[in-house]
Order: C-alpha cells, then structure tokens, then sequence
C-alpha cells in the first residue's frame, strides 16, 4: 500500500466525517437517506458555499477574509434596491458583483501596498460594508421582479424522483467546478498556494506577489458578491442587517474542509465537504426536533478543534521528517 | 458651578494632561481623544453639559466612561494578548458566557450576588485558561485558537440560559453596572483599579518584560531562560478574567442576561483600542493606559455619532474609516512613501511648540522611549 501523501490527510479526515455524519443521520431517521434531504441541503447552504470558495483562496494565500457577511447582506440590499427602482435583474447583478470584486481589490490593495494585517483591514471592510448596507435602505426589501417570482423556479432540474435541484444549488456546484479548475489548473491558482507555503520563497522566485495578492482579495470579493446574488435567489428579499457572522461559519467550512490556516495546503472540493458538513449537522439537529439549535454551534466548535488539532499534528509531522 | 467654568476647567486639564505626556508615544492617543472633545465642544450641543443629580454626576462625558468601561477592561486583557504576538477573538463570547453564568445563578439557583459573581468570574478564567492551553500547548495559531471558543461560546452561554433572556433585579448584581461611587459610576473605579493591578503586576514585577520579549520573539527568550509558553499562558488566562468582568458589567447595564447580544463585536472594538493606544499587533512592547484610552476613544467616538444623530447602523462605517487611517499611520510603508506629505505636517507640528513630540505615532518597537 502506497503511503498517502500528508497534504491530503485532511481532506482524507473531512471525507470520513462527511460520510459518518451521513451514515448516522441515515441510521437514525428513515428519512434521511433521500435524495431530497441532499438537495435541500444544498439549497439551503449554497449561498455559504459560494462564499466559502472565495474565503478558500484567501486563506490558502495565508490572509483571512472577515468581511463575507457584511458583503453578503450589502450585495442583497443592494440588488433588492436596484430592483425596486425598476433596474434590469441581470444589470444588478452585474453591478452588485462588480462592486464585491472592486471591494475585494481595495482591501487586496490596502493589504500589499501598506503591509497591513489582513485581518484588520477586512475587520474595516465588514463595518464599512455593513454600514453601506444600512446606507443603501435600512429595512428589508422584498423581490417581487418577475425574473425572481417566475423564471426563476423554472430553472431547476428534476434529479431524482422527489428531488428537483434548484438554481441555487446548482450556482453552488458551478462556483465549486470554477473555484477547482482556478486553484489547481491555472497559473494564479499555483501562485496562490506558492505564497500561502512562504511568502518569502514566493518571491525570490519571481511570482508576481502584488498581482497574486491582489486578485485573491478580489476574487474573495467577487465570490462573496456572488454568495449574496446567490442569497437573493434564496431569500427572495435584501435585508442589511442580515447574516451576521457569515463569515464565521465561511471559515468553520473551510477549516473543517480541510484547508490549513497557516495557507498553501487545501482543496476547494474541502470547502464543499466543509459546506456540508456543516449543513448536516444543522439538518441532523433539525430531525431530532428536541435538540436545540444553539447545540449547532458547539457542535461546529468542536469540529473546528478536532481539524486544528488534526492540522497541527500533521503540520508537526511534516516537519519532523523533514 | 456655571457650565463655562467647568468647561475651562476641564480644558484646562487636558492641555495640562497633554503638556504631561508630550513625550510619551501615549501623547496621540490622548490627542485624538482631547480633538474628539474639541469638536463636540463646538458642534455638539449639551455634550458637555453636568449636572448633579441625588449627589451623583450625570452628563455625556460621564455616560462615555460608563459605557466605555467594557471596552476599558477588555483592551486590558487584550493588550497583553497582543504584546505576545496573539489576538483573542473569544472575549466576545466569553462575556456572554460569564453574563449567562452569573445569572442563572441568581436568578434560577437563587445563589447569593457574590458566589454568583465569583462563579461567573471562575469560569471566565477557566475559559481564558482553554484559549491558552490551545495556543501554549498545543502551538496553535492564536486567531485560530480563540475562533473555536468565539464560534462554540455563543452556543454554550445560550445552552446556559436556555436560549432565555434571563432578567433579575438584585441589588449587587445591579450595582455592577449601574451603581455611583464617589459621584462618579462604579464602574469607572472598577476599571482604575483594574488598571492599577494590571500595572502594577507587569511594570512592577518582571512579567511586563517577558511579555514584550515573548511578543518580540519567543524563540529567542526561550533561549534566555523565559517560560514563553507560561507567559502565553497566563496572558490568555488573563484575558479571560478581564472578559468575565466586562460581561458581568454588560450584562448588569441592561439587568438582564442576553447570550445572542451581550459583546457581539465588543472583541473588534478592543482590538481597535489596543491598536488605537500605539500597541503594535505584531506584538512586543505595550501600552497599557494607551489601551484603556483607546478604548475611551472608541466610546467617545460611538457617543459622538449617537449625539450627532448618526443611526447606530451606519455609524461602523466611519469607524471602520477610522480604523484604516490609525493603521495607515503606523504602516511603515506608507509613511516612507507619503513622507513627502506627512514631513511637512511634522515640520508644521514643530514650531507650535518646542514641546511636540518630533515623529507621528509608528509601530517602531525598539526605538521608542520606555513609557
């Protein structure tokens, strides 16, 4: 038997998590098990998901994005605002991705040019999205355009019996094959993980460290904007003082995912595990009816511990035996 | 005593506190705040306005130091966090936590205030203790380290409380918050003596040292005989008792036991104090009275936005403006490349008296005078 290679323990660990959350959910509750109990899940989690891909390129490039929630909700309100003025859906879309994307590149820039610490120049981005949000209208505003009520709900595909795969899932699953293909098949994807290992070695090898750190914080942007337009499909409505601590449970996903802190180790189909992962443990507690749903937090608490731990042993050990 | 002559007074206090520190790196911090209270002397209407009322002050500037208090008592713990080279995102959920502990205590057990608060202050420290066995232990990442309790805390003081708001009304427990002591509110003692502590067992003892070494590189106290993992230890655990304190005067303000509210985002705000009050969040040396008027700062900050009307919704964002230009201003970088900008401020700074300190505020960890 070939010795599996340390980096891909975690996603290893993630996979079997995966599957004994299932295996139990399954054992205990005849319903389970059903095709549609997956796709809901993937409904319901989609918009995290899409926004945890952009936290994974992050965090693979060794900065942290807090600022996932407050875009959220700000792209929500504004594509809620847009539309009651009477804007072209997809126009708004545009715009509300746009303006992620450009969010992201300001707080990449910040990050590079002055060598602030990412975490508080995003800690800056969550407050000043959240407040723009509020800027924008300070209620929740209701979707009522057309494109939202009726084309929309056609847009789904008929999976299994009893289980239609609606738009929103399938974003997710797109975001996922895109968020895949950028990390492990182009020349910024290597890049990234170059800089998340050393950031030193990065550059004196040559990588363009300015551009690489940039377009991530970006990209993050334009991922966490797609989760918010991904939100309004969900939501049918734009609410600024929506998901608060999104981005808690964005990193929680790409942690359990398998995806190390420190960056450079990881894999975006992690982030989908981590995804979830999470969405099960939130069903599980859901079917048990007694449990409440406070217990989802510690539950997602102790996974986060079980993975760091699991990182730091593994990390240990790769040193070792260098 | 008419308003205009406390005023003098006060200002007169301030120009006289300033003229103190004009060579203390904590001389911005305390500038920022003294141009805070210049611009609400002239544009805010009543903000410095006292009065006494049944022997107690009451007024703006009284509601700051109040309110200001949680903030205060978390950048204590936080400082010294952060002079290690960590950060502690938990303190948040931690006062959630002591808050939930306390009252249910009171309320459901029907324990006497002391134990409650004595229980509630253990647990606090139990749990700082939990963050620094993670990142002294086990070598985990501070942000990372802390983000388990931050994301499980909030869980566990709900699981505590049952998912109630719990409500109680005894006498002690609502002193905490809301008590006066000499005129002034109970909790601006509680925090000078806090800080009195705090001073006193790092700047007095050897401790404060081993901090700034441990921040500056543990590696290399290690070498020199210092228990850096003890040290990382302590600070966390500390941390965790400060944060049970600001629960505890949280959850006391509003009477009642909020697990989903009490602290959300507080451990942002302590953060920005602790960076605010000229400590670097690369670690190694600290300012411990920076931290607690950084923290002044923020509330003053917030009040001054509630007084201008400002929706306590929109108001992150001109925070988060403030955040950013404080940063800029300690990044290196950006002060070699605008020096051409901020040399003529400095040299503008200069002739309005001999007395001015000769660089702006930078995060320079060895080139500063011992405060």
């Amino acid at each position: 038997m070939t010795r599996l290679n340390p980096k891909y323990i975690p996603l290893v660990a993630t996979a079997v998590v995966l599957v004994a959350v299932f295996g139990t959910g399954s054992a205990l509750y005849p319903n389970f098990g059903t095709p549609r109990v997956f796709v809901n899940l993937l409904n319901d989690n989609a918009f995290v998901g899409v926004a945890a891909i952009g936290e994974s390129f992050v965090i693979l490039s060794g900065g942290i994005d807090l600022s996932v929630g407050s875009m959220v909700a700000f792209v929500g309100i504004l594509i809620a605002k847009l539309l009651q003025v009477g804007c072209d859906p997809f126009l708004a879309m545009g715009i509300a991705l746009c303006a992620g994307t450009f969010a992201g590149a300001v707080m990449g820039c910040l990050i590079y040019f002055f060598e602030m610490p990412p975490f508080l120049v995003t800690l800056a981005g969550l407050f000043c999205l959240r407040g723009l949000g509020f800027v924008i209208y300070p209620e929740s505003i209701g979707i009522d355009h057309p494109f939202y009520a009726q084309v929309l709900p056609q847009l789904s595909i008929l999976v299994a019996p009893k289980a239609v795969l609606p738009f929103t899932a399938m974003c997710f699953l797109a975001s996922v094959l895109v968020g895949t293909f950028i990390a492990s098949f182009t020349r910024f994807g290597r890049n990234v993980y170059a800089i998340g290992s050393n950031e030193n070695s990065a550059r004196l090898m040559g990588l363009p460290i300015a551009q690489t750190k940039i377009l991530t914080y970006a990209l993050a942007g334009f991922f966490s904007a797609a989760g918010g337009v991904v939100a309004t499909f969900y939501m049918q409505s734009g609410n600024p003082a929506s998901f608060v601590g999104l981005e808690l449970d964005a990193i929680a996903s790409v942690v359990i995912g398998g995806t190390l802190l420190t960056g450079g180790v990881g894999f975006i189909p992690g982030t989908l595990m981590g995804v979830l992962i999470l969405g099960l443990i939130q069903t599980l507690i859901n079917f048990n009816g007694t449990l409440n749903s406070w217990w989802t937090k510690i539950v997602i608490g102790v996974l986060l511990l079980i993975f760091i731990v699991l990182q730091k042993l593994i990390s240990r050990r790769a040193v070792t035996q260098l | 005593m008419s308003d205009w002559l406390s005023d003098l007074i006060f200002w007169i206090a301030v120009a006289a506190i300033l003229f103190g520190l004009r060579r203390q790196r904590i001389f911005w911090t305390v500038g920022a705040l003294g141009l805070l209270l210049v611009f609400n002397q002239f544009f805010t209407p009543g903000f410095f306005h006292l009065q006494v009322l049944d022997g107690h002050l009451y007024g703006s500037r009284i509601d700051v130091l109040n309110q200001g208090a949680k903030v205060m008592l978390l950048s204590l713990g936080m400082v010294l966090v952060i002079a290690t080279g960590g950060v502690d995102l938990s303190v948040g959920a931690v006062m959630a936590i002591a808050a939930a502990v306390s009252s249910r205590l009171l309320v459901t057990q029907h324990l006497p205030a002391g134990v409650a608060i004595a229980v509630a202050l253990g647990v606090s420290v139990l749990a700082g203790a939990w963050n620094g066995l993670l990142v002294a232990g086990f070598g985990i990442q501070p942000i990372v380290a802390t983000l388990v309790l931050m994301v499980a805390g909030r869980g566990i003081a709900q699981l505590i409380t049952e998912g109630q708001i719990i409500n109680f009304l005894d006498p002690t427990m609502v002193y905490l918050g809301n008590g006066h002591l000499f005129g002034l509110p109970f909790t601006l003692t509680l925090v000078i003596v806090m800080l009195l502590l705090t001073h006193f067992l790092v700047r007095r003892t050897a401790l404060g040292l081993f901090i700034e070494s441990v921040g500056d590189n543990d590696e290399a106290s290690r070498y020199s005989g210092i228990n850096a993992k003890q040290v990382k230890f302590l600070v966390y655990t500390f941390s965790g008792l400060c944060a049970g304190l600001a629960g505890l005067v949280a959850c006391s303000n509003i009477k009642s036991a909020d697990a989903n509210n009490i602290g959300l985002y507080l451990e942002l705000d302590a953060i920005l104090a602790v960076v605010v009050g000229g400590t670097s969040l690369q670690g190694g040396r600290f300012y411990l009275v920076g931290a607690v008027v950084g923290g002044l700062f923020i509330q003053t900050l917030t009040t001054t936005f509630y007084a201008k009307n400002v929706s306590s919704d929109i108001a992150p964002v001109p925070k988060a403006l403030v955040i950013i230009a404080v940063c800029l201003l300690q990044s290196e970088v950006f002060r070699t490349r605008f020096a051409r900008v901020l040399s003529p401020i400095e040299k503008f700074l200069k002739p309005v008296g001999s007395w001015l300190p000769r660089h702006l505020p930078t995060t320079a960890r060895h080139d500063s005078p011992k405060s």
